[in-house]
């Protein structure tokens, strides 16, 4: 009654119309039909009959017959219900505008549950109208294609560009040949496009730029420091190693493109069914799918092998879910197929998009706009499950489809450490740019005093003297500003690898290495569900070493997300609380009890459910009673009031002998896409409500042993605003219930209010809810009410409006809802338990011992996620709560206002509190223990400084309170707050609350964030986290797609973090410093030569030496390390989880560790430098004898600084780091034996002088020496947690240890 | 990228079909066990303990005493005579025009000294000349040779990367071409001692490998030094490049910008105090960049020639390191810290917190 208005305003339109073609008395007729209709009030006594008769009409009849003859059947059987002729063209008429106020009474079918079952009875109107109109198409078709674009007016403004599809017609379909086939291809390149297309590509990336600009610099004559070839092959090398591994990803998606495209369906041709490969499926085609194959292409449904054109599908490769889908085909075009009509029409359908749980469209089909959802679309990549073969028209096809555009690559993030990394590149080219101003103002300081001699220096000679052509010319001189401007850009080809470039390539590697042992890792593999730790990206292994805050879903993550119905009030009155306390064994004996006083009972469930015998026995009452019958309506509710679809098996005939009472037995398996809908329908069924049938239109209830059938005229599904959901049914009688079941905050505000009776049920199960909540029970309110027909007729009218249109559906469809959602009868309320993940509770108390607060963000009530909490130990009794749940602005900041006062948290500006935890975090690791402990026994007990600040602060916060919070300026409050407690549990909150939450510590603390969740709605949170980790749980793989690490229980995460995510940082923190290192090192070394060279950039190297440095020479083992170092066991890190600590602390790299490494980098290169100098000065040695002792010797020192610093050495690091040695080595050696380099045989006569090898002996002595000192007294001093934990970890294997005898345990 | 997995599991599936193929496959899915995937391969885990530290340092200082002694005592063994001799060889009446007495061809270069050995120098004693501040390290200059040319014949013409000295005015390729060569040097040195002359031998002086392999047997000099600025030495051109020892000993072009050149060697014992005299042609123009030109009489020892840098370093740093390992000792004596003490543990440390 709400929504009259447009109604009205059609109404006058209509009048109107008709009023143009028909004489006024008519009009007259109509009009009182007219106002009826808004009014909801459709019982008149005319349509009453033509109900009753009309029933009479099989539904078949009335859509396979096209032909005029249909026409005049109904046409007699209208004109059956009137006396009058007159009546009959009123009649008429009046359809004609019944069509035009509520819109499409034909359209109705395209709701979900639109199918067979309503055209018998909520549409009898609708067939009416359906007959007329082909009467009306008669008498004036003009008009109707007026009436019709009116119709679809406002659609059709949204679909200028619409896509239309001619079924059975792709060349008309495709005249303009805009759509794609239906070839898929994931393969980026082709035989001829890869290396144009692939060089494109990889020269996106800045580094390979910079290698680029290089080369090309170092092309020019006046800069040709090096070679030209040589020059080039680093960036060639970077190229071919990418180039291969991107060719053999791409060869690889080609094989499976090519198996994928030739795969086979029958498609329809010239009106036979013939095998068709994938690939040359068009759009418009009419292609026929049998049972448990897989689906080429989206395609809308046509027909299919059941009657009522459902069809049922898996979506597992789509979204992940398990459970079975339905689908519908039209009824219309079903009808058709079944006849054996060949199917002509046309589809309007939207532009492609990734959305796959949406579909817009309508069909022109026989001259009717059927409009089409998403429930009339099969997707590619789903299969065919539990139906004959269905019918279909392809409308997207190839890469058009919703699972090819859904197919993009999570987003990449990168970590933390990288950005880091990135600051620290800024220095180095900061020296890098400094180094060459020194090179170039020397050597123009050089040429302006030698400016005189120039012409004649034997060593620089700037002029030709040769008499003749270039006699008197310059060469290679260009004034001193000119050469000075040279010598800088020399100078950066000569020092290019002071920025490690090949760093970023080595860190993928390195991090595909970390990958592959994380996704091996036996420990983080789930039987359960068969899944691997995934990682899904390959940028942030080292982010899992940092993380300070988990922000944790409950349900599937912290929970199994499988539900089990174990508490019911019905009426007041709470059921189930024994069985709760009964013990397993009772359990089942209760439950073969009433299995047995059911007695009849067919359906065996998968799994067996525990009744309660009190209200098993109340069911088994006569139907007497207002208890007898809300416990009746209750289980009806729980039967109905869903989307679960029962599967019917057969059970295997072991079962049978064992029962041998029924030989039919057969079991029911209850497929749905919500856990709580299924553990309710289970529930129902155990206790005598076996649902067990569900089309579109009616559902089949066994109530103790009696088939029911009650037909569903609509279903309002649960959404997340109105939190409930509603079954608009037919009682077998003829009663019109409306049975409604949601979260108990929607659901109380919409019972009926009057009744003193409901008063005291409701009081009563209020207080149960609240107890099953504390219980950690998941709740609903279960209500119904019954209809009239007035509040029948008005509803449907406005429910079709809305199922059918094509903008705002949702909205409409939940006005909709409430126009029947009111007033409600209280039948009771349900507790679902949702189990606890095995371990969760341990792993929590680690992840907190480690210092990582764990957040729960949740969808559900305070009280249930406050007993979640309480039962993952996340809460404990000893601590003080502070809950926050505003209702608006003002009330949200008194609150916060006083919590805060209360419990003494101070409101810094959180910038500061920040800085100040980190200071006195480091002031707590370095200082030196002034009061050392004297104890000899070894305790290693967990401090609780994490709560230091506030000893037990829990803060609960709802997400109406969020709302406020969120949006306001109270932010920064909130996060002060929740800053300071030790447990922060958010519950009601909404998808994008979620990620609001995340986004509050992520933009105002530097600290690492993780969001682990499984469902659809954390989506948004595994997003806008540092690091997303996603549950492959009961609710599809939206989350795992969105992930960036995915894996199968949540108590993995302390092994991801605690143990890999250590290991990741420890390495990849060592390996960034390192390969500054290295590089700095070298070119150091550069740098200090050409200062001796007159400023000329002369590499004493050779130019392969140069290049082959940091690819050949020294690359190797540091990839070795950072894949496969590690400083504690596995057992050492999780049974302490504080060392994880160091992650966060930014221990293993930091601002204070890089120039502590460029301080020792500088020593190092000088040494190198100034050692073979003063041995060497005044003497006879050559620069390539020189340049062949600086390679080895700075090959070896860094390979030996490598050496120092590796702390698990396996068989394979011992290859990689000696081999290098030993690679170098014979490298030098073939570069000295090819007589056209001017090095030739150098080596071999270095290799002959002891002074060559005490030289380099003492270089790398005096080097690492200081080093070595600062580690040594460190470790004495100020050792390290981890320091200490890993010489624990490896002295208590060996109990014989004394004290001074060589290290070399192995484990 | 896991959507396209989804997508050809999708075509496995259906080939797959039946539930046993499907389950079987699943079961791979579980990592299989090695020692290797889970990280546990057998391995050295090694830690500094105050053993290894203090053997380490112990150790390194053992080895390095000695090995300084050893140098150290090489070297003061090597007996060195180091004469310059370009300001001195310039005639009184050209000391303010050096560049005109030197460029001047006319002019008599000829300078005699005498040196005294200070000790007896056994055979063999090694002649060489000593260049200051002259950067034969200089790209342009390190760069301006043709290796090529040098190995043979055929290549003859391949003087790219020798300018300005690649051709000749008459476009004839040089040989050998660049500036090394170029500004080979050339002052000579005779040796007379009693008045008798001392044979400088040139065999060996110039590394055999380059003899053999890098300058060829059958390049000519051609066209050298037959340009507008003549700078240094000249070559026989009936002698193939492998032969003349001079050029390849200086076209192995030095690191620093003062060093050595082999001349030559004197096959015969020099007696203490005997006087040498030294014929110098002062040929080789280092006047004009203010060069240095010293002649250099030295013999030899394990170590090469005089230097004490190795073995005063060896000394220093082992004597560091014994120094080093007697304060750990100490430091381990005073104030041991028990390896693995978990009081130690940041947060074992202050557990009262703040």
């Amino acid at each position: 009654m709400t929504s009259g208005e447009p109604l009205l305003s059609s109404s006058s339109r209509a009048s109107n119309l008709s009023s143009v073609v028909h004489p006024p008395p008519l009009t007259l007729n109509i009009g009182s039909f007219n106002c009826l209709c808004p009014n909801a009030s459709f019982s008149s006594s005319v349509f009453d009959d033509a109900q009753h008769n009309f029933f009479d009409l099989n539904d078949e009849d009335f859509v396979s017959v096209r032909d005029s003859s249909f026409c005049k059947r109904s046409l007699e059987r209208s004109a059956s219900l009137v006396t009058t002729k007159e009546f009959h063209s009123a009649d008429s008429q009046f359809f004609q505008q019944f069509l035009l106020e509520c819109p499409v009474q034909e359209r109705k079918r395209m709701v979900s549950w639109g199918g067979a079952m309503e055209l018998h009875n909520s549409s009898a109107t609708f067939e009416i109208s359906g007959a007329s109109t082909r009467v009306q198409e008669k008498l004036n078709k003009s008009q109707r294609s007026h009436r019709k674009s009116h119709q679809f007016e406002d659609n059709l403004l949204h679909e200028e560009n619409a896509r239309l599809i001619y079924i059975s017609d792709p060349k008309r379909t495709n005249d303009k040949y805009e759509f794609t086939g239906n070839e898929i291809r994931t393969s980026k390149y082709t035989l001829i496009t890869f290396l144009p297309k692939n060089l494109f590509i990889q020269f996106h990336r800045v580094a390979y730029l910079y290698f680029l600009a290089i080369a090309a610099l170092n092309q020019l004559p006046p800069l040709a420091v090096f070679g030209r070839t040589v020059s080039l092959f680093p960036l060639l090398f970077v190229l071919c190693v990418t180039a291969v591994k991107d060719g053999y990803e791409d060869w690889r998606r080609h094989r499976s493109d090519r198996k994928e495209n030739n795969r086979e369906a029958l498609v329809l041709h010239s009106g036979q069914f013939q095998l068709k490969k994938w690939k040359k499926i068009q759009a418009g085609e009419v292609v026929k799918i049998c049972a448990d194959e897989a689906i080429p292409c989206d395609m809308v449904l046509l027909g299919t092998s059941d009657p009522s054109g459902i069809a049922y599908i898996q979506t597992m490769n789509l979204d992940g879910e398990s459970n079975l889908k339905t689908r519908y085909a039209r009824q219309e075009t079903t009808s058709a197929v079944l006849e054996g009509d060949s199917i002509l029409g046309l589809i309007r359908c939207e532009q492609p998009n990734r959305n796959i749980y949406e579909f817009t469209a309508n069909m022109e089909f026989k001259g009717q706009k059927i409009s089409l959802s998403q429930s009339n679309i099969i997707l590619r990549g789903c299969q065919l499950k539990n139906t004959e073969w269905v019918i279909g028209v392809v409308v997207y096809a190839g890469q058009e489809t919703k699972a090819m555009l859904n197919s993009a690559e999570s987003p990449s993030k990168r970590s933390r450490l990288e950005g880091y990394m990135n600051r620290e590149t800024l220095w180095l080219s900061i020296f890098l740019l400094g180094m060459c101003l020194v090179v170039a103002i020397g050597m123009g300081l050089w040429l302006e005093r030698h400016k005189d001699q120039l012409d004649t220096l034997a060593y620089y000679r700037k002029i030709y003297f040769t008499n003749g052509r270039d006699n008197g010319k310059t060469y290679k001189y260009y004034g001193i500003a000119m050469e000075t401007f040279f010598s800088f850009l020399s100078s950066i080809i000569v020092f290019q690898i002071m920025i490690p470039i090949s760093l970023y390539i080595t860190m993928e590697l390195v991090r595909l290495g970390q990958s592959y042992f994380m996704i091996g890792d036996k420990h983080m593999y789930d039987s359960s569900t068969d899944s691997r730790f995934q990682c899904r990206s390959l940028n942030i292994n080292e982010d899992l070493g940092q993380i300070r805050y988990v922000f944790s879903d409950k349900t599937g993550t912290l929970t199994e997300n499988k539900m089990e119905f174990q508490r019911a009030s019905v009426y007041g009155k709470s059921y189930g609380s024994s069985v709760l306390m009964a013990d397993p064994l009772q359990e089942s004996n209760i439950a073969e009890a009433t299995a047995a006083a059911v007695g009849g009972r067919k359906w065996k469930l998968k799994s067996e459910i525990a009744v309660d015998s009190e209200l098993m026995s109340l069911l088994h009452r006569d139907l007497v009673g207002d208890e007898r019958i809300a416990a009746h309506e209750f289980f009806l509710t729980l039967a109905a009031c869903n989307t679960v679809i029962p599967i019917l098996t057969h059970s295997p005939s072991s079962c049978c002998t064992e029962s041998q009472r029924h030989e039919d037995v057969e079991a029911i398996d209850y497929q749905g896409e919500s856990p709580d809908e299924q553990a309710l329908v289970s529930a129902a069924s155990a206790y005598g409500y076996t649902l067990f049938e569900r089309t579109s239109g009616h559902i089949v209830i066994d109530v103790n042993g009696e088939k029911q059938r009650f037909d569903v005229l609509g279903l309002h599904e649960f959404d997340s605003v109105r939190k409930r959901m509603s079954v608009v049914i037919r009682y077998p009688d003829n009663a019109v219930k409306v049975l409604v079941k949601g979260a108990d905050t929607s659901m109380f505000s919409i019972l009926a209010k009057d009744i003193e009776r409901d008063d005291h049920t409701r009081h009563a199960t209020q207080a149960h809810l609240t107890e099953y909540s504390s219980q950690g029970l998941r709740t609903l309110v279960v209500a119904a009410r019954d209809l009239t027909d007035a509040e029948l007729e008005e509803w449907q009218c406005k429910y079709e409006d809305a199922s059918t249109s094509l903008t705002d559906r949702s909205l409409k469809l939940r006005q909709t809802a409430a126009l029947i959602e009111c007033n409600l009868n209280l039948l009771g309320a349900t507790g679902i338990e949702d189990k606890l993940q095995v371990g969760v509770p341990e792993t929590i108390e680690s992840l907190r011992q480690a210092g990582i607060k764990v957040w729960v963000l949740t969808g559900d009530k305070q009280e249930t996620a406050i007993s979640i909490g309480l039962s993952c130990k996340l809460l404990t009794a000893d601590m003080q709560q502070i809950i926050i749940n505003g209702n608006s602005e003002d009330e949200c900041r008194n609150l916060l206002a006083d919590a805060k006062a209360k419990y003494g948290v101070k409101s810094l500006n959180c910038r500061n509190q920040n800085l100040e935890w980190k200071k006195n975090d480091e002031i707590d690791y370095l200082e030196i223990p002034a009061d050392k402990k004297p104890s000899n026994l070894p305790q290693w007990h967990a401090g609780k400084d994490e709560g230091m600040m506030s000893p037990s602060l829990a803060l609960i916060i709802d997400g109406n309170s969020l709302v406020y919070i969120l949006e306001k300026d109270l932010e920064s409050e909130l996060f002060n707050l929740a800053t300071s407690c030790r447990v922060v549990l958010c519950c009601r909150v909404a998808p994008l609350q979620k990620a609001g939450i995340v986004d509050l510590i992520k933009c105002r603390t530097d600290d690492m964030t993780l969001a682990i969740g499984d469902g659809a709605n954390d989506v948004s949170m595994i997003q806008m986290a540092d690091v997303g980790v996603g549950i492959c749980g009961q609710e599809g793989r939206q989350a795992v797609m969105a992930s960036d690490f995915a894996m199968g229980q949540f108590r993995f995460l302390e092994r991801l973090l605690l143990v890999h995510g250590h290991w990741n940082y420890q390495r990849v923190g060592y390996l960034v410093l390192y390969n500054f290192y290295r590089n700095a090192v070298f070119v150091l070394m550069l740098f200090w030569y050409i200062l001796c060279t007159a400023f000329s950039a002369t590499s004493a190297l050779t130019d392969w030496s140069s290049v082959f440095y940091s690819v050949i020479y020294t690359s190797v083992p540091t990839i070795v390390v950072g894949i496969l170092d590690k400083d504690l066991s596995h057992k050492t890190l999780i049974q302490y989880p504080k060392l994880y600590g160091a992650g966060y602390r930014h221990e293993s790299y930091n601002m204070q560790l890089f120039w502590m490494t460029m301080i020792d980098t500088l020593w190092q290169s000088l040494v190198l430098f100034y050692i073979p100098l003063y041995t060497y000065k005044e003497s006879s040695i050559d620069i390539w004898s020189m340049g062949s002792l600086w390679t080895i010797a700075v090959v070896v020192l860094v390979n030996i600084h490598l050496a120092m610093d590796i702390q698990r050495w396996v068989l394979i690091t011992h290859i990689a780091v000696w081999g290098s040695i030993i690679i170098t080595c014979a490298c030098m050696v073939v570069l000295d034996s090819i007589p056209i380099f001017p090095n030739y045989w150098t080596i071999y006569h270095l290799a002959k002088s002891p002074t060559y090898w005490l030289t380099i002996l003492l270089i790398i002595i005096v080097a690492l020496l200081p080093r070595f000192l600062i580690k040594v007294i460190h470790q004495i001093f100020w050792p390290s947690d981890i320091q200490i934990a890993r010489e624990a970890d490896i002295l208590r294997k060996r109990p014989d240890y004394l004290g001074l005898k060589p290290d070399r345990g192995s484990s | 990228m896991n959507t396209k997995g989804a997508t050809t599991s999708s075509a496995g599936g259906t080939d797959g079909g039946s539930d046993s193929s499907s389950s079987a496959k699943r079961n791979s899915k579980k990592p299989k066990y090695s020692r290797f995937t889970q990280q546990e391969l057998p391995a050295c885990k090694p830690i500094l303990t105050p053993g290894w530290v203090i053997t380490t340092f112990i150790f390194v200082g053992i080895i390095f005493i000695p090995i300084g002694l050893a140098s150290l005592f090489a070297s003061e063994r090597v007996v060195e005579i180091v004469y310059r001799y370009d300001e001195g060889c310039i005639p009184t009446n050209y000391s303010d025009q050096k560049l005109a007495y030197i460029q001047n061809s006319t002019t008599n270069k000829t300078c005699t000294r005498s040196l005294i050995v200070p000790k007896q120098m056994k055979r063999p004693v090694y002649v060489y000349y000593q260049l200051d501040n002259f950067y034969q390290n200089h790209r342009r200059y390190v760069k301006s040779r043709s290796d090529k040319q040098l190995r043979s014949n055929a290549s003859e013409g391949d003087t790219s990367s020798c300018d300005p000295e690649g051709v000749a005015p008459d476009k004839h390729p040089i040989v050998p071409c660049g500036l090394i060569a170029w500004s080979l040097f050339n002052d000579t040195y005779g040796f007379l001692v009693n008045n008798e002359a001392l044979e400088v031998s040139k065999r060996n002086i110039a590394w055999k490998s380059d003899q053999e392999h890098k300058f060829g047997s059958d390049v000519y000099p051609k066209n050298f030094q037959s340009g507008g600025l003549i700078g240094g030495a000249k070559l026989n051109d009936t002698i193939p490049l492998s032969e003349q020892a001079d050029l390849i000993v200086w076209m192995r072009t030095a690191a620093f910008p003062t060093f050595r050149k082999l001349y030559g060697k004197i096959e015969m014992d020099l007696e203490a105090n005997e006087n040498v005299t030294v014929v110098i042609q002062n040929n080789y123009n280092t006047y004009s960049f203010g060069g240095k030109k010293k002649l250099v009489l030295s013999t030899t020892s394990w170590i090469g020639g005089k230097n004490d840098f190795l073995g005063v370093a060896y000394l220093t740093v082992g004597g560091l390191c014994l120094f080093l390992a007697i304060s750990f000792i100490l430091v381990y004596v005073v104030k041991p810290r028990p390896l693995g003490d978990p009081s130690f543990l940041s947060w074992n440390r202050n557990p009262s917190g703040l």
